[in-house]
């Protein structure tokens, strides 16, 4: 078992943004954390990576979050964040090295090959090699997403947290974004867990889901256990299916080389 | 040495111009003064004085060794422990504004070194260490007090808390230090130029102990480069990449609290350095703390070694407050810094 998550609750103040949520991941597999705004999908993710306190219990390969130290922690849970703010002109470059960390134990350590390759290969992956040497702070909302999001690959956790990576990236991104994560989480000894609001990537991608609403845990299972009507109605509070032809219906035909039928 | 390593660090050759750097200013600060002396001189008097000769007769041996020498190493070592805070508090605190004394303990040290100085505090066997060992066991006391309050208030040892019982601290102290002046009657001119900053009398043993807290407690900010670095791109970003936030913040304001308590015990509140140098050599070297500190350390040393020389010789004999040097000097060349800095980009 990669990630075991049992009666996970987690309060700002008073309000309980996730409310005894509890769930396993197994290599291999792909878990998609849906719902509606406010439904505690990225509270979720803060839990499950101790990055705030919550009550219940996150084991990780067998071991209690809570109580594993920084490095091997980073090593087993990796996340991208959602809006990273910054201040200071560090490059491409020196933000994603700082991604290999984990891996750097003690002051000998500065000489990591391996390391380096993985730090080219993140770059190349995320079409940030050729702007490594730019200050991030001259850098798009989207190019910057693309730095973080190689600082996590560069990390090389053994469960990725991606929470709403595809938010500020374009379509091409977003698809390289998506099919990397699905080579990813195929190695062996990797399982990916990702915040998305469109369902037509949880529809396409990923192997599970996880619905969640007011903090709570709607449905879980297979993908196809979970995004059913009767779930994704009740959670989202209206017709998700009609919704979902509506955006799709525009596009019939596109690929006959006409325009498509944008007139609905 | 591998690419990756050596652009992570200050080349060597930058670590070569910039000991040159500190090395020549401190022997120009030795030789320039009342009584100006040729360089060749105060280098010939020095290297004997290193070498346990006895220097020969005349005015400049008494001068350069018991007077000059103890002041311009002192004002090298408390430049460059303040330029070395301001730079990680920077980072650490992810604030451009922070520097070593935005966490309130400088503030702390001051009112042990004016309460000493008000009451007439004496220390026995240590003739006239009362400011000084008072600003030290202050700077400790202000220390525990900020944490526990910061702690108090939020377990996360969050950096808006930190900074904000920081500047609640130093107001806190700054209207005690009012009170104690207030009363203070024919000491008031001492305390007044003494809260400017000032060099004037610093002994080897200051520049020892100086030296001592730059060794132990700069030592390890300066081993901490990586670790600032994440916390200046983000403090949960530093979580996740597997660093002890916690510890390492802790860490990093206690080292920092220890080299601001011992620089206010002897140089007095000595404003601008800490926040103005890390400021300029970020435009030069970068955000990267494993270049940004070990070149604003060496950058205040320079700094404040010239800021004293100008503060005895500029209106000579009067003595200025280096205090005041440091913030018209600090500020000028910023601003120049910053404009010639946008006229080229605008070229």
């Amino acid at each position: 078992m990669m990630l075991t998550a049992s009666h996970i609750t987690l309060k700002y103040g008073e309000r309980k943004a996730v409310a005894d949520v509890s769930f396993s991941l197994q290599e291999g597999q792909w878990l998609m954390v849906i719902g509606p705004n406010g439904a505690g999908k990225s509270s979720l993710i803060a839990a499950l990576s101790n990055t705030r306190p919550f009550q219940g219990k996150v084991t990780v390969r067998g071991q209690d979050i809570r109580i594993l130290p920084p490095r091997p922690r980073a090593q087993a849970v990796g996340v991208l964040a959602q809006h990273q703010a910054l201040h200071y002109a560090f490059t491409v470059e020196e933000v994603v090295r700082l991604g290999r960390y984990a891996h750097r134990n003690g002051w000998l350590a500065a000489h990591d090959p391996q390391g380096e390759a993985m730090v080219g290969q993140a770059l190349q992956w995320t079409g940030m090699a050729e702007l490594r040497e730019r200050s991030v702070l001259t850098l798009s909302g989207g190019e910057r997403q693309r730095v973080f999001l190689a600082q996590v690959l560069a990390q090389d956790p053994a469960i990725l947290m991606l929470d709403e990576p595809a938010e500020a990236l374009d379509l091409k991104y977003q698809k390289t974004l998506f099919e990397l994560t699905d080579v990813w989480a195929a190695q062996p000894g990797k399982a990916v867990i990702s915040v998305v609001h469109d369902l037509s990537v949880a529809r396409r991608f990923g192997s599970h889901a996880l619905l969640m609403r007011d903090g709570k845990c709607l449905a879980q299972g297979t993908k196809a256990e979970v995004l059913q009507p009767k779930h994704l109605n009740k959670a989202y509070g209206m017709d998700v299916g009609a919704w979902m032809r509506t955006l799709a219906l525009p596009w019939a035909g596109y690929e006959n080389g006409q325009n498509g039928n944008n007139q609905v | 040495m591998n690419k990756q390593a050596s652009q992570e660090g200050l080349s060597p050759y930058a670590w070569l111009l910039m000991g040159v750097g500190v090395l020549v200013t401190a022997l120009v600060c030795i030789s320039v003064g009342s009584v100006t002396l040729p360089l060749g001189t105060t280098w010939k008097t020095l290297l004997e004085a290193i070498l346990g000769r006895v220097p020969q007769e005349g005015v400049a041996a008494p001068i350069l060794l018991s007077v000059r020498t103890p002041r311009v190493v002192a004002a090298g070592l408390t430049g460059a422990a303040l330029s070395l805070c301001g730079a990680a508090m920077q980072g650490l605190l992810r604030n451009p504004l922070a520097d070593g004394s935005t966490l309130g303990v400088s503030s702390g040290a001051s009112l042990g070194a004016v309460l000493a100085m008000a009451l007439g505090l004496q220390i026995p066997g240590l003739p006239n260490a009362g400011p000084m060992v008072m600003a030290i066991l202050f700077a400790f006391l202000s220390l525990l007090l900020i944490l526990f309050l910061a702690y108090a208030f939020d377990r996360s040892f969050s950096t808006h808390t930190i900074i904000l019982v920081g500047v609640i601290f130093s107001m806190f102290a700054g209207s005690l230090i009012s009170l104690v002046i207030a009363f203070s009657g024919e000491m008031l001119r001492t305390i007044t130029f003494w809260s400017m900053g000032s060099l004037a009398g610093a002994s080897y043993t200051q520049g020892l102990l100086l030296l001592i807290a730059l060794a132990v407690f700069g030592g390890f900010l300066l081993v901490r480069g990586g670790e600032l670095n994440a916390f200046a791109i983000g403090e949960e970003n530093a979580h996740h990449i597997g660093i002890n936030v916690r510890r390492v913040k802790l860490e990093a304001l206690v080292c920092v609290s220890a080299m601001i308590g011992v620089g206010v015990s002897i140089g007095g509140t000595i404003g601008f350095v800490g926040l103005i140098v890390p400021h300029i050599v970020r435009l030069i070297t970068g955000p990267n703390h494993r270049k940004l500190l070990p070149a604003a350390t060496l950058a205040g040393a320079v700094f404040l070694m010239l800021s004293d020389l100008l503060a005895r010789t500029a209106l000579s004999p009067v003595e200025l407050p280096i205090g005041v040097v440091t913030s018209l000097i600090g500020a000028s060349t910023f601003v120049a810094v910053i404009f010639r800095r946008r006229k080229r980009r605008a070229a």
